[in-house]
């Protein structure tokens, strides 16, 4: 699905990946762990196409076209989604039409017929009500005055609908409690099937006590530097990312 | 000042050479020549088979208007207009210049309507091309007509008007904007070419939303167009104007004089979508849009209500204004100004507060990209007769990219301690986050401003006509197509 080789990127000039290398396969979930500033958003950025990421070396092959050549929409339509750290309001734009808008846009590049507007409504319906949210939020301005459990589960519910190839959830377990952490990881567990992938974004551990991943990873100055299983994100809670020899001074990635 | 001092002087005496030449325009021939003088207006008037009435006062507008001098306060920037270069009756149609068929016609003009969805047909016409217009509209014309004249009401064009209803014209025209109101609308009072009139009895409650797009005759109106509305008592008027169609106009200079007369407890909701042509990309071109809209609300309880969408002509000039004389009475502004490449709008409203509890809302939301530049300009004035007065103004701007500029500029006059007067303004970017995260999930970029500006102008959008709003809508995306990079 997604194999990154020797990625370096870089913002305004600063390096913040240095030699990433991923990966995942189809029907695989991976974990990205790793302190702050350690580059976790960097690459979900650069993987969906960010302006301003500058790729400066190295290739990322997404179901084996180079995915650098894509743009931000295309890569959506190819089925790449990213669920934000920090979902972005949209004044005056209603949730249902927002989702719609996306599905159709998506359909479009696909060559696929578009939603018409019963059945779109009465999918919206069906996937927010699995996320225990509540109708009148479809109907109110995209993420305009939401919790932040709302705009987390918003973002879990454009994802259900749009039903992404490889997912990429960006500390979506950050600022949520743990019943919204649980209705969340719900929602991306019912997205696992053999077709689909997801990289999930990480500072805690507790997040994989619900989405169990297949391989977690650690990220530290850019690189990944050391790979495992379960077992790995419970020692890096037990003992801190001193455990890999990483001072907090050197996780950093300037 | 020395320069519209000379400017005035090279008009007296364009005009008086015109005269020197003994110029006299045969009412026989189908078109006036250049330029603008007495016989001009009278042949216009002729042409008309107006009443004396109407010539007296169309000549009395341009005795005034050639002591007038051309407004310079607001924020455009023009090319002097050569007020005798330009034809003010049906300016013939020269063979030369205009396209014989589509294969002639701007691709990119073609390219817009397409995204607009117009029908293939009606593509010629607006694109300027010859053709026998055929009206699939008359027979539905005809159908609105009947209805309309079973409820009583009168939907002409007001040369119609003149000749059917004088004693209704006599009293109203000119009430609202007298005939030396400003420069443009005093202009207007001489040269007026055609326009709307409407007239709705007591109490009745028009059947259907009125629209120039089913008057028969509505074609080439555009560029002195008079409008005149009147609702008696009791009675409610929805009226729109314009089409989101870019029109092209061999005119560059239009002049249009809207009035509004809504009586006690009366109402009229009035919408335009404006979208005349804009010019080239790089500024050439396009036209210059000076109007004067003005409404009374003369009746208790009674109520206007202005609804624009300008996203065309070069040069937006225009303040839909509202007169509260009645107690009670209500006056609203909602207003979309959206101005890309090198267009220039200056616009806003005037709400005159005269009975008591009256209250006024303005909600503005003006757009600007590219090089362009986009002025709110509004007053909001209470006078002392107008006790516990209200009004709130919400004035937005959105700027696309670095080189455009937007202003507001409110003045706020109050004589009347209970009064109560809110300014809300904001200006804001759209933000790389907010473009970002909606071309994550799959728009294009310009599909995402559409998006985003089309969520930013939903308070105003929402106040048109249903189907009125959805073309709307369309056309806001395609009018800033090229402004993301």
């Amino acid at each position: 699905m997604l194999s990154i080789k020797d990625l370096h990127a870089e913002i305004d000039g600063k390096e913040i990946l240095r030699g990433l290398n991923l990966e995942i396969d189809t029907g695989e979930i991976h974990a990205i762990m790793g302190p702050n500033g350690s580059g976790k958003s960097t690459l979900s950025y650069v993987l969906s196409g960010r302006e301003g990421y500058a790729v400066t070396k190295g290739e990322i092959l997404y179901k084996g076209k180079d995915l650098l050549k894509l743009t931000v929409e295309e890569r959506a339509g190819e089925g790449i989604f990213l669920a934000f750290q920090y979902p972005v309001e949209i004044p005056g734009v209603t949730g249902l039409s927002f989702l719609r808008t996306a599905l159709n846009a998506v359909k479009r590049y696909r060559g696929e017929k578009e939603v018409p507007a019963t059945e779109f409504l009465k999918l919206a319906r069906e996937k927010a009500e699995g996320l225990k949210m509540d109708q009148a939020m479809l109907k109110r301005f995209v993420n305009v005055g939401f919790s932040g459990g709302e705009k987390k589960r918003n973002e879990v519910l454009q994802m259900a609908l749009l039903e992404p190839s490889l997912a990429l959830l960006d500390e979506t377990d950050s600022g949520l409690d743990i019943d919204a952490l649980k209705l969340v990881s719900k929602g991306v567990n019912a997205l696992r099937s053999p077709q689909r992938s997801a990289l999930v974004i990480t500072h805690y551990q507790r997040l994989l006590n619900y989405i169990v991943p297949d391989k977690i990873h650690v990220l530290a100055k850019g690189k990944i530097v050391e790979t495992g299983g379960k077992d790995l994100a419970l020692r890096l809670e037990e003992k801190g990312y001193s455990v890999l020899g990483l001072s907090d001074d050197e996780t950093q990635a300037a | 000042m020395v320069e519209v001092a000379e400017t005035e002087d090279a008009l007296r005496e364009a005009t008086q050479r015109e005269y020197e030449y003994g110029f006299v325009t045969s009412i026989d021939s189908e078109f006036a020549p250049k330029g603008l003088n007495e016989d001009i207006v009278r042949f216009i008037s002729a042409k008309k088979n107006e009443p004396e009435w109407m010539l007296q006062w169309r000549l009395e507008g341009y005795r005034i208007w050639l002591e007038m001098n051309e407004p310079n306060w607001a924020f455009v920037n023009y090319e002097p207009i050569d007020y005798q270069d330009a034809f003010y009756y049906a300016a013939p149609k020269s063979d030369e210049t205009a396209p014989k068929s589509l294969d002639e016609v701007d691709p990119k003009l073609l390219e817009t309507y397409e995204k607009l969805g117009i029908p293939l047909q009606e593509r010629a016409a607006l694109a300027g091309i010859a053709v026998d217009a055929v009206f699939d509209s008359v027979s539905v014309a005809t159908t609105f007509r009947e209805k309309l004249h079973e409820a009583g009401v009168i939907f002409c064009s007001i040369s119609e008007a003149i000749q059917q209803h004088p004693t209704l014209v006599k009293e109203y025209l000119g009430s609202v904007v007298p005939i030396s109101d400003n420069y443009f609308a005093t202009l207007n009072s001489a040269v007026f070419s055609d326009g709307t009139f409407v007239y709705v009895p007591k109490g009745v409650r028009c059947p259907m939303e009125l629209s120039t797009y089913f008057r028969i005759n509505a074609a080439n109106t555009g560029q002195f167009e008079r409008t005149l509305i009147i609702a008696d008592e009791g009675s409610y008027v929805s009226y729109l104007e314009g089409c989101t169609a870019p029109m092209r106009d061999e005119n560059q200079l239009h002049a249009a004089v809207v009035e509004l007369i809504a009586h006690d407890n009366a109402e009229i909701k009035y919408s335009t979508v404006q979208n005349w042509y804009p010019g080239d990309e790089n500024g050439k071109g396009g036209i210059f849009n000076f109007v004067t809209k003005r409404g009374i609300c003369k009746g208790r309880n009674s109520k206007i209500s202005w609804t624009q969408v300008e996203t065309g002509s070069a040069v937006t000039w225009k303040y839909p204004s509202c007169i509260l004389e009645g107690d009670n009475s209500v006056g609203e502004f909602y207003s979309v100004a959206l101005t890309n490449n090198f267009q220039q709008a200056d616009t806003g409203t005037k709400m005159i507060h005269i009975g008591k509890n009256t209250s006024s809302t303005i909600i503005s939301k003006g757009i600007s990209a590219g090089q362009a530049q986009n002025t709110y300009r509004g007053l909001v004035k209470v006078l002392g007769s107008a006790k516990m007065a209200r009004n709130y103004t919400q004035c937005d701007s959105l700027l696309i990219g670095d080189k455009c500029g937007a202003h507001t500029v409110p003045y706020i006059e109050t004589n009347q301690p209970t009064a109560r007067v809110e300014h809300e303004a904001t200006t804001s970017r759209i933000s790389d986050d907010q473009l970002f995260y909606v071309m994550q999930r799959g728009l294009s970029g310009e599909d995402a401003v559409g998006l985003i500006v089309n969520g930013y102008c939903k308070e105003v959008l929402k106040e048109l006509p249903m189907e009125f709003a959805v073309e709307a809508q369309k056309l806001l995306s395609v009018s800033l197509e090229g402004s993301v990079g």
